[in-house]
Protein backbone atom coordinates (compact mmCIF):
# COMPACT_ATOMS: atom_id res chain seq x y z
CA UNK A 1 0.00 0.00 0.00
CA UNK A 2 0.95 3.63 -0.56
CA UNK A 3 -0.25 5.68 2.41
CA UNK A 4 -0.87 9.42 2.02
CA UNK A 5 -1.46 12.12 4.60
CA UNK A 6 -1.84 15.86 4.67
CA UNK A 7 -3.90 17.89 7.12
CA UNK A 8 -4.34 20.35 4.26
CA UNK A 9 -7.01 19.05 1.91
CA UNK A 10 -5.62 20.68 -1.26
CA UNK A 11 -2.19 19.22 -0.59
CA UNK A 12 -3.67 15.80 0.14
CA UNK A 13 -5.42 15.87 -3.24
CA UNK A 14 -2.19 16.83 -5.02
CA UNK A 15 -0.25 14.03 -3.38
CA UNK A 16 -3.00 11.54 -4.13
CA UNK A 17 -2.60 12.46 -7.81
CA UNK A 18 1.04 11.39 -7.67
CA UNK A 19 0.27 8.54 -5.26
CA UNK A 20 -2.19 7.01 -7.74
CA UNK A 21 0.46 6.95 -10.42
CA UNK A 22 2.93 5.21 -8.12
CA UNK A 23 0.34 2.79 -6.75
CA UNK A 24 -0.59 1.78 -10.32
CA UNK A 25 3.02 1.22 -11.31
CA UNK A 26 3.57 -0.94 -8.22
CA UNK A 27 0.13 -2.56 -8.61
CA UNK A 28 -0.77 -1.78 -5.06
CA UNK A 29 -3.47 0.07 -3.17
CA UNK A 30 -3.60 3.77 -2.39
CA UNK A 31 -4.74 4.72 1.10
CA UNK A 32 -5.22 8.17 2.58
CA UNK A 33 -5.81 9.44 6.09
CA UNK A 34 -8.57 12.00 6.25
CA UNK A 35 -9.19 14.38 9.11
CA UNK A 36 -13.00 14.37 9.15
CA UNK A 37 -15.51 12.09 7.48
CA UNK A 38 -13.46 11.51 4.32
CA UNK A 39 -16.19 12.64 1.90
CA UNK A 40 -14.00 15.33 0.37
CA UNK A 41 -11.42 12.76 -0.74
CA UNK A 42 -13.93 10.39 -2.30
CA UNK A 43 -13.01 11.00 -5.96
CA UNK A 44 -9.34 11.65 -5.38
CA UNK A 45 -8.00 8.35 -6.65
CA UNK A 46 -7.70 6.67 -3.24
CA UNK A 47 -8.82 3.07 -2.70
CA UNK A 48 -9.10 3.36 1.07
CA UNK A 49 -9.88 6.43 3.12
CA UNK A 50 -9.03 6.16 6.79
CA UNK A 51 -11.24 8.75 8.37
CA UNK A 52 -10.52 10.09 11.79
CA UNK A 53 -12.13 12.79 13.83
CA UNK A 54 -9.42 14.71 15.69
CA UNK A 55 -7.71 18.06 15.86
CA UNK A 56 -4.39 17.16 14.25
CA UNK A 57 -1.24 17.64 16.30
CA UNK A 58 2.24 16.37 15.66
CA UNK A 59 1.97 13.83 18.48
CA UNK A 60 -1.38 12.35 17.51
CA UNK A 61 -0.60 12.21 13.77
CA UNK A 62 2.70 10.45 14.48
CA UNK A 63 0.87 7.87 16.56
CA UNK A 64 -1.95 7.35 14.05
CA UNK A 65 0.37 6.92 11.07
CA UNK A 66 2.68 4.64 13.06
CA UNK A 67 -0.30 2.48 14.03
CA UNK A 68 -1.40 2.25 10.40
CA UNK A 69 2.18 1.47 9.44
CA UNK A 70 2.26 -1.42 11.92
CA UNK A 71 -1.08 -2.69 10.71
CA UNK A 72 -0.78 -2.38 6.92
CA UNK A 73 3.00 -2.19 6.36
CA UNK A 74 2.80 0.35 3.51
CA UNK A 75 5.79 0.36 1.18
CA UNK A 76 5.67 4.11 0.82
CA UNK A 77 4.29 6.90 3.03
CA UNK A 78 3.83 10.24 1.28
CA UNK A 79 3.14 13.27 3.45
CA UNK A 80 2.27 16.85 2.51
CA UNK A 81 5.27 19.10 3.15
CA UNK A 82 3.51 21.57 5.42
CA UNK A 83 5.19 22.53 8.69
CA UNK A 84 3.26 19.78 10.47
CA UNK A 85 4.09 17.31 7.70
CA UNK A 86 7.81 18.06 7.88
CA UNK A 87 7.75 17.43 11.62
CA UNK A 88 5.78 14.18 11.60
CA UNK A 89 7.52 12.51 8.62
CA UNK A 90 11.00 12.29 10.22
CA UNK A 91 9.47 11.20 13.53
CA UNK A 92 7.58 8.34 11.88
CA UNK A 93 10.74 7.42 10.00
CA UNK A 94 12.67 7.34 13.27
CA UNK A 95 10.08 5.09 14.92
CA UNK A 96 10.16 2.68 12.01
CA UNK A 97 13.97 2.75 11.57
CA UNK A 98 13.59 4.17 8.11
CA UNK A 99 14.92 6.84 5.79
CA UNK A 100 13.05 10.02 5.01
CA UNK A 101 13.39 12.89 2.55
CA UNK A 102 11.59 16.21 2.94
CA UNK A 103 10.32 18.82 0.44
CA UNK A 104 10.58 16.51 -2.55
CA UNK A 105 9.65 17.97 -5.93
CA UNK A 106 9.58 14.71 -7.82
CA UNK A 107 9.12 11.05 -7.03
CA UNK A 108 9.20 7.88 -9.09
CA UNK A 109 9.87 4.16 -8.85
CA UNK A 110 12.98 2.44 -10.17
CA UNK A 111 13.54 -1.28 -9.63
CA UNK A 112 10.96 -1.23 -6.89
CA UNK A 113 12.74 1.54 -4.96
CA UNK A 114 11.30 4.98 -4.37
CA UNK A 115 13.47 7.67 -5.97
CA UNK A 116 12.93 11.31 -5.01
CA UNK A 117 14.46 14.65 -5.93
CA UNK A 118 14.88 17.68 -3.70
CA UNK A 119 16.76 20.98 -3.74
CA UNK A 120 19.89 21.33 -1.61
CA UNK A 121 22.73 23.85 -1.14
CA UNK A 122 20.51 26.90 -1.17
CA UNK A 123 18.37 25.62 -4.01
CA UNK A 124 21.08 25.65 -6.65
CA UNK A 125 21.53 21.90 -6.76
CA UNK A 126 19.12 19.03 -7.13
CA UNK A 127 19.73 15.90 -5.09
CA UNK A 128 18.48 12.49 -6.20
CA UNK A 129 17.82 10.02 -3.40
CA UNK A 130 17.08 6.31 -3.38
CA UNK A 131 15.40 4.62 -0.44
CA UNK A 132 16.99 1.50 0.96
CA UNK A 133 14.45 0.44 3.58
CA UNK A 134 10.73 0.29 4.12
CA UNK A 135 8.62 2.21 4.74
CA UNK A 136 9.98 4.76 2.30
CA UNK A 137 8.89 8.09 3.72
CA UNK A 138 8.88 11.40 1.87
CA UNK A 139 7.20 14.76 2.23
CA UNK A 140 6.19 16.35 -1.05
CA UNK A 141 6.29 20.08 -1.66
CA UNK A 142 2.78 21.57 -1.68
CA UNK A 143 1.69 23.13 -4.97
CA UNK A 144 4.06 21.00 -7.04
CA UNK A 145 1.88 18.05 -8.02
CA UNK A 146 -1.34 17.85 -9.98
CA UNK A 147 -4.64 16.74 -8.55
CA UNK A 148 -6.35 14.04 -10.57
CA UNK A 149 -10.05 13.57 -10.15
CA UNK A 150 -11.26 10.03 -10.53
CA UNK A 151 -15.01 9.70 -10.26
CA UNK A 152 -15.10 6.07 -11.36
CA UNK A 153 -13.09 4.70 -8.47
CA UNK A 154 -15.03 3.59 -5.43
CA UNK A 155 -13.14 4.59 -2.33
CA UNK A 156 -13.92 2.65 0.79
CA UNK A 157 -14.18 4.80 3.91
CA UNK A 158 -12.86 3.15 7.06
CA UNK A 159 -13.45 4.88 10.37
CA UNK A 160 -10.46 4.83 12.68
CA UNK A 161 -11.05 4.70 16.39
CA UNK A 162 -8.29 6.53 18.15
CA UNK A 163 -8.05 7.11 21.87
CA UNK A 164 -5.46 9.81 22.41
CA UNK A 165 -3.16 9.49 25.38
CA UNK A 166 -2.81 12.35 27.85
CA UNK A 167 -1.13 15.02 25.65
CA UNK A 168 2.44 15.88 26.54
CA UNK A 169 2.12 19.26 24.93
CA UNK A 170 -0.50 21.74 25.97
CA UNK A 171 -1.53 24.60 23.71
CA UNK A 172 -1.95 27.78 25.76
CA UNK A 173 -2.81 30.24 23.05
CA UNK A 174 -3.35 30.49 19.30
CA UNK A 175 -2.77 33.82 17.58
CA UNK A 176 -4.11 33.82 14.05
CA UNK A 177 -2.05 35.66 11.46
CA UNK A 178 -3.92 38.17 9.33
CA UNK A 179 -5.53 36.30 6.45
CA UNK A 180 -3.41 36.15 3.32
CA UNK A 181 -5.05 38.20 0.64
CA UNK A 182 -2.35 38.15 -1.95
CA UNK A 183 -1.58 34.86 -3.65
CA UNK A 184 1.77 35.80 -5.08
CA UNK A 185 2.23 32.29 -6.47
CA UNK A 186 -0.56 33.03 -8.91
CA UNK A 187 0.62 36.48 -10.04
CA UNK A 188 1.37 36.87 -13.74
CA UNK A 189 3.69 39.83 -13.19
CA UNK A 190 5.69 40.53 -10.03
CA UNK A 191 7.66 43.65 -9.21
CA UNK A 192 9.93 42.69 -6.34
CA UNK A 193 12.12 44.85 -4.18
CA UNK A 194 15.06 44.23 -1.86
CA UNK A 195 17.45 45.94 0.49
CA UNK A 196 18.28 48.48 -2.21
CA UNK A 197 15.25 50.37 -0.94
CA UNK A 198 16.25 52.96 1.64
CA UNK A 199 13.08 53.48 3.65
CA UNK A 200 9.68 52.00 4.19
CA UNK A 201 7.82 54.89 2.55
CA UNK A 202 9.60 54.09 -0.72
CA UNK A 203 7.56 50.91 -1.06
CA UNK A 204 5.04 53.31 -2.66
CA UNK A 205 7.43 53.80 -5.54
CA UNK A 206 7.52 50.05 -6.14
CA UNK A 207 3.76 49.85 -5.82
CA UNK A 208 3.27 52.53 -8.47
CA UNK A 209 5.53 50.65 -10.86
CA UNK A 210 3.63 47.44 -10.13
CA UNK A 211 0.36 49.30 -10.77
CA UNK A 212 1.66 50.71 -14.03
CA UNK A 213 2.28 47.22 -15.43
CA UNK A 214 -0.51 45.40 -13.59
CA UNK A 215 1.77 43.40 -11.33
CA UNK A 216 1.87 42.28 -7.72
CA UNK A 217 4.56 43.47 -5.31
CA UNK A 218 7.10 40.91 -4.09
CA UNK A 219 10.20 41.26 -1.93
CA UNK A 220 13.35 39.61 -0.62
CA UNK A 221 13.66 38.08 2.81
CA UNK A 222 15.32 41.20 4.20
CA UNK A 223 12.30 43.37 3.44
CA UNK A 224 9.75 40.93 4.90
CA UNK A 225 11.62 39.26 7.75
CA UNK A 226 14.21 41.74 8.98
CA UNK A 227 12.69 45.13 8.19
CA UNK A 228 9.05 44.00 8.12
CA UNK A 229 8.21 46.65 5.53
CA UNK A 230 6.00 44.15 3.71
CA UNK A 231 4.12 41.14 5.06
CA UNK A 232 5.22 37.54 4.55
CA UNK A 233 2.79 37.05 1.70
CA UNK A 234 5.13 39.19 -0.44
CA UNK A 235 8.27 37.24 0.51
CA UNK A 236 9.82 35.36 -2.41
CA UNK A 237 12.52 32.71 -2.17
CA UNK A 238 13.60 29.43 -0.69
CA UNK A 239 11.96 30.09 2.66
CA UNK A 240 9.31 32.39 1.17
CA UNK A 241 6.99 31.83 -1.76
CA UNK A 242 8.07 30.04 -4.91
CA UNK A 243 6.63 32.01 -7.79
CA UNK A 244 6.17 31.38 -11.50
CA UNK A 245 5.16 34.67 -13.15
CA UNK A 246 5.48 35.52 -16.82
CA UNK A 247 7.56 38.54 -15.78
CA UNK A 248 9.62 39.07 -12.61
CA UNK A 249 11.25 42.45 -12.07
CA UNK A 250 13.88 42.37 -9.30
CA UNK A 251 14.75 45.83 -8.03
CA UNK A 252 17.58 46.41 -5.54
CA UNK A 253 17.82 42.66 -4.94
CA UNK A 254 21.34 41.25 -4.91
CA UNK A 255 20.27 37.80 -6.13
CA UNK A 256 21.57 35.47 -3.43
CA UNK A 257 20.96 31.77 -4.09
CA UNK A 258 18.07 31.61 -1.66
CA UNK A 259 16.20 34.36 -3.46
CA UNK A 260 16.84 32.85 -6.89
CA UNK A 261 15.49 29.52 -5.62
CA UNK A 262 12.06 31.15 -5.46
CA UNK A 263 12.03 32.58 -8.99
CA UNK A 264 13.43 29.67 -10.95
CA UNK A 265 10.14 29.12 -12.75
CA UNK A 266 9.72 32.75 -13.81
CA UNK A 267 9.55 33.04 -17.59
CA UNK A 268 11.43 36.34 -17.88
CA UNK A 269 13.50 38.04 -15.19
CA UNK A 270 14.50 41.70 -15.37
CA UNK A 271 16.96 43.08 -12.82
CA UNK A 272 17.64 46.67 -11.80
CA UNK A 273 20.60 47.15 -9.49
CA UNK A 274 23.27 49.80 -9.04
CA UNK A 275 26.05 47.26 -8.55
CA UNK A 276 27.17 45.83 -11.91
CA UNK A 277 28.69 42.86 -10.06
CA UNK A 278 25.51 41.88 -8.23
CA UNK A 279 24.86 38.14 -8.71
CA UNK A 280 21.34 38.90 -9.95
CA UNK A 281 22.85 39.96 -13.29
CA UNK A 282 23.97 36.35 -13.81
CA UNK A 283 20.47 35.10 -13.11
CA UNK A 284 18.35 37.43 -15.21
CA UNK A 285 17.29 37.82 -18.82
CA UNK A 286 17.59 41.60 -18.93
CA UNK A 287 19.74 43.63 -16.58
CA UNK A 288 19.87 47.38 -16.10
CA UNK A 289 22.65 48.89 -14.01
CA UNK A 290 21.59 52.01 -12.16
CA UNK A 291 20.08 53.68 -9.14
CA UNK A 292 16.50 52.56 -8.65
CA UNK A 293 15.57 56.03 -7.34
CA UNK A 294 16.51 57.51 -10.70
CA UNK A 295 15.17 54.76 -12.91
CA UNK A 296 11.82 53.82 -11.40
CA UNK A 297 10.21 57.30 -11.62
CA UNK A 298 11.33 57.59 -15.25
CA UNK A 299 10.02 54.12 -15.98
CA UNK A 300 6.64 54.87 -14.45
CA UNK A 301 6.35 58.09 -16.42
CA UNK A 302 7.24 56.42 -19.71
CA UNK A 303 4.98 53.44 -19.07
CA UNK A 304 2.05 55.72 -18.30
CA UNK A 305 2.59 57.63 -21.55
CA UNK A 306 2.49 54.38 -23.49
CA UNK A 307 -0.99 53.52 -22.36
CA UNK B 1 19.60 25.07 36.66
CA UNK B 2 19.04 23.40 33.34
CA UNK B 3 21.80 21.75 31.36
CA UNK B 4 21.32 22.53 27.70
CA UNK B 5 22.65 20.67 24.69
CA UNK B 6 22.84 22.54 21.41
CA UNK B 7 23.25 20.54 18.19
CA UNK B 8 25.27 22.31 15.55
CA UNK B 9 26.55 21.53 12.11
CA UNK B 10 29.39 23.10 10.23
CA UNK B 11 28.53 23.68 6.58
CA UNK B 12 30.16 25.08 3.45
CA UNK B 13 29.54 28.72 2.72
CA UNK B 14 26.88 28.24 0.07
CA UNK B 15 27.64 31.47 -1.75
CA UNK B 16 31.13 30.14 -2.53
CA UNK B 17 30.08 26.77 -3.93
CA UNK B 18 30.43 26.52 -7.71
CA UNK B 19 29.22 23.81 -10.04
CA UNK B 20 31.71 21.81 -12.09
CA UNK B 21 31.08 22.86 -15.66
CA UNK B 22 31.20 19.36 -17.11
CA UNK B 23 29.70 17.16 -14.39
CA UNK B 24 27.40 19.74 -12.74
CA UNK B 25 28.55 18.53 -9.34
CA UNK B 26 29.18 21.01 -6.53
CA UNK B 27 32.82 21.96 -6.01
CA UNK B 28 33.53 22.30 -2.30
CA UNK B 29 37.33 22.26 -2.45
CA UNK B 30 38.77 25.34 -0.82
CA UNK B 31 35.33 26.60 0.22
CA UNK B 32 35.20 28.11 3.72
CA UNK B 33 33.06 26.41 6.35
CA UNK B 34 30.89 28.02 8.99
CA UNK B 35 28.32 27.06 11.60
CA UNK B 36 24.90 26.75 9.93
CA UNK B 37 22.84 29.91 10.43
CA UNK B 38 19.91 28.69 12.53
CA UNK B 39 22.21 26.58 14.71
CA UNK B 40 23.86 29.81 15.76
CA UNK B 41 20.41 31.06 16.78
CA UNK B 42 19.93 27.87 18.80
CA UNK B 43 23.24 28.44 20.60
CA UNK B 44 22.41 32.10 21.25
CA UNK B 45 19.08 31.07 22.78
CA UNK B 46 20.81 28.50 25.00
CA UNK B 47 23.23 31.16 26.21
CA UNK B 48 20.37 33.53 26.99
CA UNK B 49 18.62 30.84 29.04
CA UNK B 50 21.87 30.11 30.84
CA UNK B 51 22.35 33.79 31.65
CA UNK B 52 18.90 33.86 33.22
CA UNK B 53 18.63 30.47 34.86
CA UNK B 54 22.17 29.13 35.18
CA UNK B 55 23.22 25.67 34.08
CA UNK B 56 25.73 24.48 31.51
CA UNK B 57 25.67 24.73 27.74
CA UNK B 58 27.18 21.87 25.78
CA UNK B 59 27.71 22.25 22.04
CA UNK B 60 27.47 18.98 20.12
CA UNK B 61 29.00 19.75 16.77
CA UNK B 62 29.32 17.94 13.50
CA UNK B 63 32.44 19.66 12.26
CA UNK B 64 36.01 20.66 12.93
CA UNK B 65 37.80 22.37 15.83
CA UNK B 66 37.32 25.88 14.46
CA UNK B 67 33.55 25.46 14.81
CA UNK B 68 34.03 24.26 18.39
CA UNK B 69 36.23 27.25 19.14
CA UNK B 70 33.62 29.60 17.79
CA UNK B 71 30.84 28.00 19.85
CA UNK B 72 33.01 28.20 22.98
CA UNK B 73 33.91 31.83 22.28
CA UNK B 74 30.23 32.65 21.99
CA UNK B 75 29.78 31.22 25.48
CA UNK B 76 29.29 27.44 25.39
CA UNK B 77 30.98 25.70 28.34
CA UNK B 78 32.06 22.60 26.53
CA UNK B 79 32.17 21.29 22.97
CA UNK B 80 32.00 17.80 21.53
CA UNK B 81 33.01 17.46 17.89
CA UNK B 82 32.71 14.63 15.44
CA UNK B 83 33.06 14.06 11.70
CA UNK B 84 30.11 12.68 9.82
CA UNK B 85 30.90 9.26 8.32
CA UNK B 86 30.66 9.19 4.51
CA UNK B 87 27.24 8.34 3.07
CA UNK B 88 25.33 8.99 6.27
CA UNK B 89 21.65 10.01 6.40
CA UNK B 90 19.35 11.28 9.16
CA UNK B 91 18.67 7.80 10.53
CA UNK B 92 22.43 7.45 10.98
CA UNK B 93 23.00 10.98 12.31
CA UNK B 94 20.24 10.49 14.85
CA UNK B 95 21.76 7.29 16.12
CA UNK B 96 25.11 9.08 16.60
CA UNK B 97 23.56 12.09 18.36
CA UNK B 98 21.12 10.07 20.49
CA UNK B 99 23.83 7.52 21.30
CA UNK B 100 25.96 10.27 22.79
CA UNK B 101 23.17 12.25 24.48
CA UNK B 102 21.64 9.19 26.15
CA UNK B 103 24.73 8.89 28.32
CA UNK B 104 24.66 12.42 29.70
CA UNK B 105 22.38 14.58 31.82
CA UNK B 106 20.33 17.32 30.17
CA UNK B 107 17.06 19.19 30.56
CA UNK B 108 16.82 20.89 27.20
CA UNK B 109 18.07 20.24 23.67
CA UNK B 110 18.09 23.01 21.07
CA UNK B 111 18.46 22.60 17.32
CA UNK B 112 17.98 24.86 14.34
CA UNK B 113 14.70 24.31 12.49
CA UNK B 114 16.80 23.29 9.49
CA UNK B 115 20.40 23.24 8.35
CA UNK B 116 21.11 25.70 5.55
CA UNK B 117 22.75 23.21 3.18
CA UNK B 118 20.33 20.30 3.43
CA UNK B 119 17.28 22.22 4.62
CA UNK B 120 15.64 19.03 5.81
CA UNK B 121 13.92 19.90 9.09
CA UNK B 122 14.69 16.34 10.15
CA UNK B 123 17.40 16.15 12.80
CA UNK B 124 15.46 17.83 15.64
CA UNK B 125 12.20 15.86 15.44
CA UNK B 126 14.07 12.59 14.87
CA UNK B 127 16.38 13.15 17.83
CA UNK B 128 13.46 13.91 20.15
CA UNK B 129 11.70 10.78 18.93
CA UNK B 130 14.80 8.66 19.50
CA UNK B 131 15.19 10.04 23.01
CA UNK B 132 11.48 9.75 23.78
CA UNK B 133 11.09 13.42 24.73
CA UNK B 134 8.54 16.00 23.52
CA UNK B 135 9.50 18.24 20.60
CA UNK B 136 8.35 21.77 19.85
CA UNK B 137 9.35 23.00 16.39
CA UNK B 138 9.67 26.43 14.73
CA UNK B 139 10.17 28.39 17.96
CA UNK B 140 10.35 32.17 17.80
CA UNK B 141 10.21 32.67 21.56
CA UNK B 142 11.23 30.44 24.47
CA UNK B 143 10.53 30.87 28.14
CA UNK B 144 11.53 28.57 30.99
CA UNK B 145 9.41 28.24 34.11
CA UNK B 146 10.38 25.77 36.82
CA UNK B 147 10.60 22.50 34.98
CA UNK B 148 8.39 23.55 32.11
CA UNK B 149 9.11 25.26 28.83
CA UNK B 150 6.77 27.64 27.03
CA UNK B 151 7.38 28.07 23.33
CA UNK B 152 5.80 30.35 20.77
CA UNK B 153 5.83 28.48 17.49
CA UNK B 154 5.47 30.01 14.06
CA UNK B 155 3.13 27.99 11.84
CA UNK B 156 1.70 28.81 8.39
CA UNK B 157 -1.41 30.70 9.44
CA UNK B 158 -0.91 31.20 13.15
CA UNK B 159 1.37 31.46 16.13
CA UNK B 160 0.87 28.77 18.72
CA UNK B 161 2.01 29.14 22.30
CA UNK B 162 2.62 25.67 23.74
CA UNK B 163 3.87 24.28 26.98
CA UNK B 164 5.55 21.03 27.91
CA UNK B 165 7.64 19.51 30.68
CA UNK B 166 11.39 19.21 30.56
CA UNK B 167 13.33 17.39 29.28
CA UNK B 168 12.29 18.52 25.82
CA UNK B 169 13.73 19.41 22.43
CA UNK B 170 13.02 22.71 20.70
CA UNK B 171 13.93 23.74 17.14
CA UNK B 172 14.36 27.48 16.58
CA UNK B 173 13.80 29.88 13.68
CA UNK B 174 16.10 32.64 12.50
CA UNK B 175 13.68 35.20 13.92
CA UNK B 176 14.13 34.11 17.55
CA UNK B 177 17.21 36.23 18.26
CA UNK B 178 20.32 37.90 16.89
CA UNK B 179 23.33 35.65 17.57
CA UNK B 180 26.18 37.41 19.38
CA UNK B 181 29.59 37.95 17.83
CA UNK B 182 32.31 37.01 20.32
CA UNK B 183 34.82 39.64 21.36
CA UNK B 184 38.56 39.09 21.07
CA UNK B 185 38.73 38.60 24.83
CA UNK B 186 36.08 35.90 24.65
CA UNK B 187 37.88 34.23 21.78
CA UNK B 188 41.10 34.15 23.81
CA UNK B 189 39.27 33.07 26.97
CA UNK B 190 37.67 30.17 25.17
CA UNK B 191 40.99 28.48 24.48
CA UNK B 192 40.92 26.97 27.96
CA UNK B 193 37.49 25.38 27.55
CA UNK B 194 37.34 21.67 26.79
CA UNK B 195 36.86 20.27 23.29
CA UNK B 196 36.32 16.52 23.09
CA UNK B 197 36.46 14.66 19.83
CA UNK B 198 34.40 11.54 19.34
CA UNK B 199 34.76 9.05 16.50
CA UNK B 200 31.46 7.40 15.72
CA UNK B 201 31.41 4.38 13.45
CA UNK B 202 29.09 4.46 10.45
CA UNK B 203 25.59 3.52 11.57
CA UNK B 204 22.83 1.96 9.46
CA UNK B 205 21.22 4.29 6.94
CA UNK B 206 17.80 4.41 5.28
CA UNK B 207 18.59 6.24 2.06
CA UNK B 208 21.44 6.79 -0.35
CA UNK B 209 22.22 9.88 -2.39
CA UNK B 210 22.55 8.96 -6.05
CA UNK B 211 23.62 12.36 -7.33
CA UNK B 212 23.80 16.09 -6.66
CA UNK B 213 23.50 18.13 -9.82
CA UNK B 214 23.50 21.88 -10.50
CA UNK B 215 20.13 23.14 -11.62
CA UNK B 216 20.63 24.65 -15.03
CA UNK B 217 19.35 28.20 -15.24
CA UNK B 218 19.37 29.34 -18.80
CA UNK B 219 18.88 33.08 -18.70
CA UNK B 220 19.70 35.50 -21.47
CA UNK B 221 21.80 37.84 -19.31
CA UNK B 222 21.34 40.76 -21.72
CA UNK B 223 22.58 44.10 -20.42
CA UNK B 224 20.30 47.00 -21.27
CA UNK B 225 21.70 50.51 -21.23
CA UNK B 226 18.85 52.51 -22.68
CA UNK B 227 15.79 53.22 -20.56
CA UNK B 228 13.44 53.02 -23.56
CA UNK B 229 14.70 49.48 -24.15
CA UNK B 230 13.88 48.72 -20.52
CA UNK B 231 10.38 50.13 -20.98
CA UNK B 232 9.96 47.82 -23.97
CA UNK B 233 10.94 44.64 -22.16
CA UNK B 234 8.95 45.54 -19.05
CA UNK B 235 5.82 46.23 -21.01
CA UNK B 236 6.31 43.01 -22.95
CA UNK B 237 7.03 44.76 -26.25
CA UNK B 238 10.73 43.93 -26.32
C1 LIG C 1 18.17 29.39 4.96
C2 LIG C 1 18.04 30.71 4.31
C3 LIG C 1 16.88 30.96 3.64
C4 LIG C 1 16.71 32.17 2.98
N1 LIG C 1 15.56 32.37 2.30
C5 LIG C 1 15.42 33.51 1.60
C6 LIG C 1 14.23 33.74 0.83
O1 LIG C 1 13.30 32.94 0.82
N2 LIG C 1 14.16 34.89 0.11
C7 LIG C 1 15.17 35.82 0.09
O2 LIG C 1 15.02 36.82 -0.61
N3 LIG C 1 16.27 35.63 0.83
C8 LIG C 1 16.43 34.51 1.59
N4 LIG C 1 17.54 34.35 2.34
C9 LIG C 1 18.47 35.49 2.49
C10 LIG C 1 19.42 35.67 1.31
O3 LIG C 1 20.57 34.88 1.53
C11 LIG C 1 19.85 37.14 1.19
O4 LIG C 1 20.39 37.56 2.43
C12 LIG C 1 18.71 38.06 0.81
O5 LIG C 1 18.01 37.58 -0.30
C13 LIG C 1 19.26 39.43 0.51
O6 LIG C 1 18.19 40.33 0.28
P1 LIG C 1 18.39 41.59 -0.65
O7 LIG C 1 18.81 41.16 -2.01
O8 LIG C 1 17.13 42.37 -0.55
O9 LIG C 1 19.52 42.43 0.09
P2 LIG C 1 21.05 42.64 -0.25
O10 LIG C 1 21.76 41.39 -0.46
O11 LIG C 1 21.55 43.59 0.77
O12 LIG C 1 21.01 43.37 -1.66
C14 LIG C 1 20.62 44.67 -1.88
C15 LIG C 1 20.97 45.01 -3.31
O13 LIG C 1 20.45 46.30 -3.63
C16 LIG C 1 21.38 46.98 -4.41
N5 LIG C 1 21.14 48.41 -4.25
C17 LIG C 1 21.44 49.20 -3.18
N6 LIG C 1 21.03 50.46 -3.39
C18 LIG C 1 20.46 50.47 -4.62
C19 LIG C 1 19.86 51.48 -5.40
N7 LIG C 1 19.74 52.73 -4.96
N8 LIG C 1 19.41 51.16 -6.62
C20 LIG C 1 19.52 49.89 -7.09
N9 LIG C 1 20.06 48.89 -6.40
C21 LIG C 1 20.53 49.19 -5.17
C22 LIG C 1 22.73 46.52 -3.93
O14 LIG C 1 23.70 46.65 -4.95
C23 LIG C 1 22.46 45.06 -3.57
O15 LIG C 1 22.77 44.22 -4.67
C24 LIG C 1 17.72 33.16 3.02
C25 LIG C 1 18.89 32.90 3.71
C26 LIG C 1 19.06 31.69 4.35
C27 LIG C 1 20.34 31.46 5.07
N1 LIG D 1 25.08 16.12 11.75
C1 LIG D 1 24.55 16.91 12.70
N2 LIG D 1 25.13 17.02 13.91
C2 LIG D 1 24.62 17.83 14.86
N3 LIG D 1 23.49 18.54 14.70
C3 LIG D 1 22.87 18.47 13.51
C4 LIG D 1 23.36 17.66 12.45
N4 LIG D 1 22.54 17.79 11.40
C5 LIG D 1 21.58 18.65 11.77
N5 LIG D 1 21.76 19.07 13.04
C6 LIG D 1 20.88 19.96 13.83
O1 LIG D 1 19.56 19.78 13.36
C7 LIG D 1 19.03 20.95 12.79
C8 LIG D 1 18.18 20.62 11.59
O2 LIG D 1 18.99 20.17 10.54
P1 LIG D 1 18.45 19.45 9.23
O3 LIG D 1 17.58 18.33 9.68
O4 LIG D 1 19.71 19.01 8.54
O5 LIG D 1 17.70 20.48 8.43
C9 LIG D 1 20.25 21.83 12.52
O6 LIG D 1 19.87 23.18 12.56
C10 LIG D 1 21.18 21.43 13.65
O7 LIG D 1 20.81 22.10 14.86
Amino acid sequence: MILVFSEDNETALEILGKGREIADSLKTELGVISIGNGEDLISSGADKIYSIDIVPSSDNIVEIISNLNDQYKPEIILIGGTKLGKEVAPRIAQISDAGCATDCIDCSIEDGHLIVKRFVLGGRFLETIRFLRKPQIATLLPGKFEKKEDKTRKSEIIKIIYKPAEPKIQILEIKKKAPQELKIEEADIIVAVGRGLKKKEDIKLIESLADAIGGAVGCSRSIAADLKWLTEEHWVGLSGHKVKPRLYVAIGISGQVQHIAGIRDAKTIIAINDDPNAPIFKACDYGFVGDLYEIIPKLIEKLKKQI
Amino acid sequence: MPDIIVCLKQIYDLSQIRADTSSGRPITEGVARKISDFDRNALEEALKIKEKHGGKVLALICGARDAAKEALAMGADEAIIYQSPEGIDYLGTTSILAGYIQKIKYELILCGEASIDEYSFQAGPRLAQALGIPVLTYARRIELKDNEIIVERELEDRYEVSKTRLPALVTVTKEINQPRVPTLLQILGASKKPITEINPIKPEVGIEILSIQAVEMKRKEIVIKDIDELVKVISGKG
